[in-house]
């Protein structure tokens, strides 16, 4: 069959802003009902909404790092609809006029390299929240009403569920490195709205396009975009009865069902709201945003496989956030060793930061400290047993490792006479091991091996211990 | 000017959510009519070389900056609601769409 699948996605994502897209009442989530709301976000008659500036520096940021065309002039308008999520009746968008558009974003999947055109990133308020009670009632609260908006939204380029879900974790990635949204999909901070459909474009046919919604993970997503292409192949081929409609994923099914069909009352009467004036962002400030742009996620996972030769794993780690992406730099760049200070932040370090919930901004260890542990390792200054015993101690601390050594007298033995003291030491307290080493088994050594750290606390270079034993052994 | 037909007349109304009998139908079609002839009269202007305007103001790029004020006491912004309970809007359960 010549069908391919042809997909779309709606990304609307919550904007980290401190208070709301047209009002200055704070965004906050958890406070009691209706507690942060005014007479903008509840659309009293007389109030005037005015647009928050860094909500809409968030979407010209977001549309630049998807190499988008600023507008230089665009308008919101009223999306009017009968919902009482919206206190007004309509919902402040953009219709014709987005805020940024024609980007697109290069990504691969399973090293199959793919392009996905982004249409456009736009700025809208969020909704309110309902509570649908046994008694034919609802609760409505308007918190979250007037929550900035952004949404973007891809051209139709996607083949495959594994694409959709690719990107979306890109995206996600993205929206944290540019600090515009937590991008918490449980949270309901990221949301996602697939158009799926099938064409053959020799055959110039297409079935419906169906928009799936309820989807509340990635893998909600990729399962109900997957199904949905099934799905929609099986219609095809059974000459079952398709129409443009919205459906809906239920999880425990795994399926999607009708949810509406569209009709002409999908008809939203979009018209430019008459109180906010066009905006037309200006160029030094588009420049502005432009340079506060980070180097991209995807951009900088590249360079840490080409400038630091890492694996492509541990690049994808590092690079998953960008505080952990500059930490690592920061160390990196002390100890000279970058596998080394790959191992230490992806192990040990992010260990602990997660155990005591800091990040690496907020962590008293500094970069540079680990960085000297590491390098101190690689000096045989001291042994990396001792180098894990007191990483908890650097972390909590934050410590030079040099002066907690000296502390705690930690340095590594390397002396080889006083090694060679208590390597004679070992080989007099254990006659059996020496007899079987000299008898051929190798193995044997370890039990001297143990015997030399544990009469230094440790703190015997592993190496130079080894290199004695052998020495005397064979004398 | 084309004339509002009787489907145009029944698609707005619902839009609108307005349930019309015929004859409020067929009068909406007249009165509708008349508005338009209003608009007849404003397309003889010559318009040429004039953008679609919707705002009467010369005037763009007003922002707030990114700072938080007061909101109002949750009792007061639910104190003109027909119902409520605990501070939440109380209304007639409607239809999960979007």
């Amino acid at each position: 069959m010549a069908f391919r699948p042809m997909v779309g996605l709606e990304v609307h994502a919550q904007l980290l802003t401190a208070s709301k897209m047209f009002c200055s009442c704070p965004v906050k989530f958890g406070s009691e009902p209706n507690s942060n709301c005014c007479p903008v976000c509840t659309g009293m008659p007389g109030s005037l909404p005015v647009p928050n500036r860094k909500a809409v520096e968030f979407v010209i940021r977001t549309g630049l790092a998807l190499d988008c065309k600023v507008s230089d002039y665009c308008r919101f308008y009223r999306k009017n609809y009968f919902y009482p999520d919206l206190a007004k009746n309509f919902q402040i968008s953009q219709y014709d006029e987005p805020l940024t558009y024609e980007g697109r974003i290069d990504l691969a999947v399973n090293g199959e390299p793919f392009s996905i055109r982004v249409r456009r990133t736009h700025l809208e308020e969020d909704t309110g929240k309902n509570i649908h009670l046994s008694d034919g009632r609802s609760l409505v609260e308007y918190n979250r009403c007037g929550v900035p908006l952004m949404e973007v939204v891809t051209e139709p380029d996607f083949t495959s569920a594994d694409q959709v879900r690719e990107y979306l974790v890109q995206l996600r990635r993205l929206l944290r490195y540019l600090g515009v949204s937590t991008a918490n999909m449980d949270e309901g901070a990221m949301r996602c709205e697939p158009t799926v459909n099938l064409v053959d474009e020799a055959a110039g046919q297409a079935t419906p396009i169906v928009e799936v919604k309820n989807l509340a993970s990635f893998k909600a997503v990729h399962d109900a975009v997957s199904y949905e292409i099934d799905r929609q192949h099986w219609c095809l081929e059974n000459d079952a009865e398709m129409q443009q409609e919205t459906r809906r994923w239920n999880e425990t099914e795994a399926k999607t069902t009708v949810m509406r069909i569209k009709e002409s009352a999908d008809d939203y009467m979009y018209f430019p709201e008459p109180d906010l004036v066009p905006l037309t962002p200006e160029r030094e400030w588009v420049e502005e945003i432009a340079e506060s742009v980070p180097e991209l996620p995807l951009a900088r996972e590249r360079r840490f496989v080409e400038e630091y030769g890492l694996p492509q794993y541990d690049a994808e780690v590092l690079t998953e956030d960008k505080q952990v992406a500059d930490y690592f730099e920061a160390v990196a760049a002390t100890c000279g060793d970058a596998k080394s200070a790959s191992n230490w932040v992806m192990g040990d370090f992010t260990h602990l930061l997660h155990e005591s919930g800091q990040t690496p901004d907020t962590c008293k260890l500094q970069p540079e400290n680990l960085g000297k542990l590491i390098k101190l390792i690689n000096e045989t200054t001291i042994s990396s047993k001792i180098a894990k015993d007191i990483f908890p101690t650097l972390f909590e601390q934050g410590t030079t490792p040099r002066q907690l050594i000296e502390e705690q007298g930690l340095a590594q033995i390397s002396d080889e006479d006083e090694l060679g003291a208590i390597v004679d030491a070992a080989i007099e307290a254990n006659p059996k091991a020496v007899a079987d080493y000299q008898s051929g088994k190798e193995k044997a050594l370890g039990a001297m091996v143990g015997y030399v750290m544990k009469e230094t606390r440790g703190q015997a270079n592993p190496g130079l211990v080894n290199q004695i034993l052998r020495e005397k052994l064979s004398e | 000017m084309p004339e509002v037909t009787l489907d145009e007349v029944r698609h707005v109304a619902e839009l609108a959510r307005m349930a019309l009998s015929d004859e409020e139908l067929e009068r909406v079609r007249r009165e509708l009519n008349r508005i338009m002839d209003y608009f007849a009269e404003l397309q003889q202007l010559d318009t040429e070389g004039i953008g679609d305007t919707s705002h009467a103001i010369p005037m763009t790029d007003v922002y707030r900056q990114d700072e938080i004020g007061d909101s109002l006491p949750a009792a007061k912004i639910v104190q003109n609601a027909p119902d409520s309970i605990e501070n939440f809007f109380r209304v007639p359960t409607f239809m999960e769409e979007e």
